[in-house]
């Protein structure tokens, strides 16, 4: 499985740190960010929430992921449940249609409480697994997952069962109601946005520095001071609250929340989302959801059209997966990567070519 | 008022820590043993070390001098024995709170995270040591342990490859590399591993000299097979074989030893 690469750098010693920044991302950053900001003039509302908001939601829980598997190699498959759960919270202590349960506080109370009990759920279920390695961390994730599958559908009191919790609607403030489509779209990018930052900022922290190197060589971590177990079971806690925070985003975006949205199916489309994507760096995840959310929304169509049963999505998603996974270990970025590494190398060739041919004249005697 | 009463108790403990500090040895080991399913890599080892003394462990491969380093680190612990580190009994410290209370230790085969710059090693290896571990901030410039490790890679000759990834190291500098992540912090004692193997002679001098400059109340035990260096280095000396010690001396008398000579000399490591 593809790793994180190991950040190196540490606070530019440049004086004009802004203007470096700004170079060192590159042109393709800068156009898809402002592709991204314009998006709600180029686009309809249905793209811009249904398959924008929605992968970038997506994206956010498989970023929890990547950060914990590319960093610290942990493969949790807790992330979903961690997501689900802050939904639930959000319509438990918020308002919801289901008004015999939902407590009806103020949609920031909820909000915190919501991020509060999720990251301290997600960080628990860490502290469980956190002594296992490699497919034994996945089966106790993925035991932890269907046990809370299982108590919201038959739990009536708090979780309401197979119906879950519906009416759930995004706050308004500021003099904005941000369920409307343009602004729900911007308060999703502006929170991926951050969460993207988040991570790589703390990657190059010295606390994602040392849950690296916990990855590469927890002997040595032990040999230098580190608590190599603390360590991961932190790495659990901030990988658990951008989850809790995406989950309330999900909450919002779906209006309801039922069992299912914790099921075991959600759970894996999690990890094969950031797999496809590529797990060496944040933007992957949020690649890999796009594409699973235009997987799920256009194959009943493509399907359909080659004379398919179109509830065979999953289908196309299993076999997209495969034939990644089998041809680029790091995803989708791992593609791209490989992409542009071969046009800057024919580039380079040629410009070789070019200076010999330009020399040759002179150079003959 | 629980919690003044964990301060107290905590201020005693640590003023226990230092009394015992005070008159301790730096290392004390009693009847350690530790075995591999049936083979017995330490046998009874009874074994004590003053604080700031250097000492020399010598032994023919698979003497079990490594092991030795393995329990009194915890990075193997002991099957049973007891070990102190100055006056603490640590027997069953994980290997990260024994480093907290001032140990280090070298690797025989370098363990370095090869993936990360020099800098970033040394940086690594302050920061383990100190409360800020955790810390998400990213260090700022005039940050203090940045500034250790720059001069700890200083010291080991290594600041024309700071920025270097660990991976495209030369060996010789992998292991300057290795001294260096052991120096960090406040160490009280260092365990070296063999830090000369493979080194050109002027590495070897550089090592010597290092050594040799250590503040004076840091002690070390260092495995070496190279006479010349461990000799110079040390003011007493530890003789292993088949995971037992078998005569302890000054350096003088150990070189001159006729069992010695025999086992060890003659084994083909002279
Ligand atoms: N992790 C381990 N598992 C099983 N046996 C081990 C292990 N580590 C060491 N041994 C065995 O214990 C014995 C002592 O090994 P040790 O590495 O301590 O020797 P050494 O004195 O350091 O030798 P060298 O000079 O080769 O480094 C050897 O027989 C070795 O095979
Ligand atoms: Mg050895």
């Amino acid at each position: 499985m593809a790793i994180a690469e190991h950040p190196s750098a540490y606070p530019a010693r440049r004086p004009d740190r802004l203007g470096a920044a700004i170079a060192r991302q590159g042109t393709a950053f800068w156009v898809a960010a402002a592709l991204l900001l314009l998006m709600p003039l180029l686009v309809s509302s249905f793209w811009l929430v249904q398959i924008l908001a929605y992968a970038m939601i997506l994206g956010m829980i498989a970023l929890s992921l990547m950060f914990l598997a590319g960093y610290g190699g942990i493969v949790s498959l807790v992330q979903m449940t961690v997501a689900a759960l802050a939904g639930y919270v959000v319509a438990i202590f918020g308002h919801s249609a289901i008004t015999q349960i939902s407590l009806g506080w103020p949609w920031w109370a909820a909000v915190i409480v919501a991020v509060l009990i999720a990251t301290a759920f997600g960080t628990l279920s860490g502290a469980l697994s956190v002594r296992t390695e490699g497919i034994y961390t996945i089966m106790i994730t993925l035991a932890i997952a269907s046990a809370f599958y299982y108590l919201t559908l038959q739990n009536y009191t708090v979780f309401n069962g197979f119906s879950g919790f519906n009416g759930i609607t995004p706050p308004v403030f500021l003099g904005v109601d941000w369920g409307e489509n343009i602004p729900f779209y911007y308060l999703v990018l502006g929170c991926s946005a951050l969460a993207c930052w988040a991570v790589v900022y703390v990657a190059r922290a010295p606390f994602g520095l040392a849950l690296q190197g916990t990855r590469d060589n927890p002997r040595r971590m032990a040999a230098l001071g580190f608590d190599v177990t603390a360590h991961k079971i932190a790495a659990y806690a901030f990988a658990s609250a951008l989850a809790a925070f995406a989950g309330v985003l999900l909450v919002w975006y779906q209006r309801q929340i039922s069992p299912g949205t914790g099921g075991v199916g959600p759970v894996v489309d999690i990890l094969i989302i950031a797999v496809v994507g590529g797990l060496s760096r944040p933007i992957g995840p949020f690649i890999g959801a796009l594409v699973y959310v235009l997987l799920r929304t256009f194959s009943l169509d493509l399907l359909e059209w080659v004379g398919l049963d179109g509830k065979r999505f999953q289908l196309l998603i299993g076999l997209g997966f495969l034939v990644i996974v089998l041809f680029s270990p790091d995803g989708l970025i791992g593609i791209w990567r490989r992409i542009t590494e071969r046009a800057r190398r024919s580039r380079e060739a040629r410009a070789a070519q070019m200076r010999i041919g330009g020399d040759a004249p002179g150079g003959t005697p | 008022m629980s919690r003044a009463m964990s301060r107290d108790s905590s201020l005693a403990v640590a003023s226990e820590r230092l009394a015992a500090a005070g008159s301790a040895n730096a290392l004390e080991l009693r009847g350690v043993s530790r075995l591999f399913g049936a083979l017995a890599a330490l046998s009874d080892i009874t074994l004590s070390v003053r604080p700031g003394e250097r000492r020399a462990v010598l032994g023919s491969n698979g003497a079990g001098k490594t092991t030795l380093f393995n329990c009194i680190t915890g990075d193997f612990p002991p099957t049973s024995g007891i070990i102190r580190f100055f006056g603490e009994d640590v027997t069953a410290f994980p290997p990260q709170e024994r480093i907290r209370r001032g140990l280090r230790r070298t690797y025989q085969i370098s363990s370095l995270f090869t993936g990360l710059s020099v800098l970033d090693n040394v940086y690594l290896a302050c920061r383990g040591v100190s409360r800020s571990r955790f810390s998400l901030l990213r260090p700022r410039r005039d940050d203090a342990l940045m500034a250790a490790a720059e001069g700890l890679v200083e010291a080991v000759h290594l600041s024309a490859v700071r920025d270097q990834l660990v991976g495209e190291l030369a060996y010789g500098q992998q292991r300057q590399l290795e001294i260096a992540l052991a120096l960090s912090g406040a160490p009280r004692f260092i365990l070296f591993d063999e830090p000369a193997a493979g080194l050109s002679p002027t590495e070897r001098r550089d090592l010597v000299h290092i050594l040799t400059s250590l503040p004076a109340h840091i002690g070390y035990i260092i495995i070496e097979h190279d006479m010349d260096v461990a000799l110079r280095v040390v003011e007493s000396v530890t003789m292993m074989h088949n995971g037992r010690i078998f005569k302890e001396g000054r350096p003088e008398e150990i070189e001159t030893d006729p069992e010695v000579q025999e086992l060890y000399l003659g084994g083909g490591h002279g």
